[in-house]
């Protein structure tokens, strides 16, 4: 009986059939997946780790840095570089230079746990490319006012 | 092999399959030694990912280094992690909190399930059935849109650090948890539809890179490629971390130790993931979820291994500390890299069509492999 059955089943490709079936059952349009990418850019999550930015006190637009270098340590491939200078008014370290090496980033999120002041932050922007090595290395301005990607017209 | 044995005095042919191949999932080179069709011998040259993770973790401080181990087993970053942080907590005298524990176990669960699920598709697309590949990648983007919600990556998470876990959950994690069990059931008897009952599927895999479990044994093979040989060894029962006890789950085991009893037990392996989570996801205890751990992490001059079930198998970190802020030595026992030694003994005999399937049904990610 099972032989008659396998005979049957190898006769008219029941298991191919089967399978067909279930690639039939998925064309239904819920189940399409795909995005339109760069027409439409997908909504990733809040606490996506992408492009570093230095925040500003929206206040008074001066930055939240205290220069104080705990990102520069905590940073497993040593790619920040703080630059700082007493301000002998103050007694306050005074921000003169940021620079971040995007190219070696693995967005860890290392540094973003060390910084006491919520200054360094790792946000949702993902469109890093750039088209000299020299251009992954970002300044205090490029940490500040983030990436410019270019917007496609769907 | 003397030229009497070959099959009508055909000579033999050494063949490179690699390190471009598509079917070696990464840069394998396997230098096959030919008789017609048929495999008289196998010898696997690695090392073409060698990156030197174990020392870089040398020269990192116990902190540091955490990011590094999720870019040796790629696939399963989140359980590469476990293992890691479990060592240096037990290096360090720590010991996560219950809800951290719980979230580690649900969040390693559901990275066995997207590695699993990964292996399905990459592995039926190698035998030939490149349909499964659209259907896992689906599933598992549910479960990496998990990961980006809670820890902001997808794929190198770092999503736990020493002593706990850095990020408190997110709204709704429970639910989309909930919603994904549900899911992958149905979809996992879709995915048994497409392939169990397949004739091409069966052929293909039944009888192909038999190995028993005294092999297992002396080569070190652990996973379910060690199950489907008939030895239920699996870590969370045998050594229980993180809280595993608490969990009611099966290990799943088949005799034959053949291509398609791991295909079996891979597939039961996602049902009992599944069922761990449902049960890890209604009971997440409140309370902190990261233990009080020293800023600057110096742990006493001492030595630790601790070994994790990962989806490939038994992952073990040694790390010997010298009292330092540096690990004095880090060596990680990868499962892949045991697993890959079976190749020769599983490949004898075999056509070279089967190799594919065989290096295939390994489950090796060469990042791993060759750290």
């Amino acid at each position: 009986m099972s032989k008659l059955k396998q005979l049957f089943r190898t006769f008219f490709l029941v298991d191919l059939l089967e399978g067909l079936w279930v690639t039939f059952r998925n064309q239904h349009p819920k189940h399409i997946y795909t995005e339109q990418y760069p027409s439409e850019r997908p909504q990733v999550a809040e606490r996506y780790r992408g492009a570093p930015r230095l925040n500003n006190n929206p206040e008074n637009n001066e930055t939240l840095c205290i220069s104080c270098n705990l990102c520069a340590i905590a940073c497993p491939e040593n790619l920040i570089v703080v630059g700082w200078e007493r301000n002998p008014e103050t007694k306050r370290k005074d921000l003169i230079q940021f620079t971040y090496d995007v190219s070696r980033c693995m967005f860890c999120g290392l540094c973003e746990d060390a910084c006491p002041v919520d200054a360094l932050e790792l946000t949702q922007d993902f469109e890093l490319a750039s088209y000299t090595r020299e251009g992954q290395v970002w300044d205090r301005q490029m940490l500040e006012e983030g990436p410019y990607p270019v917007k496609y017209k769907s | 092999m003397s030229t009497a044995e070959t099959f009508l005095d055909s000579s033999e042919l050494v063949l490179n399959m690699g390190p471009q191949h598509p079917s070696t999932h990464g840069v394998l080179r396997v230098i096959l030694k030919l008789d017609g069709e048929k495999v008289i011998g196998t010898e696997c040259v690695i090392g073409y990912l060698h990156r030197g993770v174990e020392k870089i973790g040398e020269n990192r401080t116990y902190v540091m280094f955490a990011p590094y181990v999720d870019r040796m087993d790629y696939i399963s970053a989140v359980s590469n992690g476990l293992g890691y942080c479990l060592a240096v907590e037990q290096l360090g005298g720590y010991v996560a909190p219950p809800r951290a524990q719980t979230v580690r176990v649900i969040l390693t669960e559901l990275n066995r399930i997207a590695s699993h699920l990964l292996w399905l598709g990459t592995h039926a697309l190698d035998v030939g059935a490149i349909t499964p590949l659209f259907y896992t990648m689906r599933e598992r983007e549910e479960v990496l849109k998990i990961f980006e919600n809670y820890c902001g990556a997808r794929l190198t998470t770092h999503a736990f650090r020493i002593g706990g876990l850095q990020y408190e959950l997110y709204d709704g994690f429970e639910d989309q948890v909930r919603v994904f069990c549900e899911r992958m059931l149905t979809k996992l008897d879709e995915y048994e539809e497409l392939l169990t009952g397949n004739r091409i599927w069966v052929n293909r895999l039944t009888g192909v890179g038999i190995i028993n479990a005294a092999d297992c044994k002396r080569y070190g093979v652990t996973g379910p490629l060690m199950r489907a040989a008939g030895v239920a060894a699996d870590l969370r029962k045998l050594q229980p971390y993180s809280g595993y006890e608490q969990y009611d789950f099966d290990i799943p085991t088949r005799v034959n130790g053949d291509s398609f009893d791991r295909y079996v037990i891979r597939m039961e392996e996602i049902r009992q993931s599944v069922r761990i989570l449902r049960q890890a996801v209604e009971r997440i205890p409140t309370g902190p979820v990261m233990a009080k751990v020293a800023k600057v992490l110096k742990p006493a001059i001492g030595e630790a291994y601790v070994s994790v079930e990962a989806p490939k198998g038994e992952l073990g970190y040694f790390i010997v500390s010298d009292g330092s802020l540096h690990p004095y030595r880090m060596r990680v026992r990868p499962p892949s890299f045991l697993n890959l030694q079976a190749l020769t003994e599983m490949c004898k005999g075999a056509l070279v069509a089967d190799v594919v399937a065989i290096i295939g049904t390994l489950d090796i990610v060469l990042g791993e492999v060759d750290r």
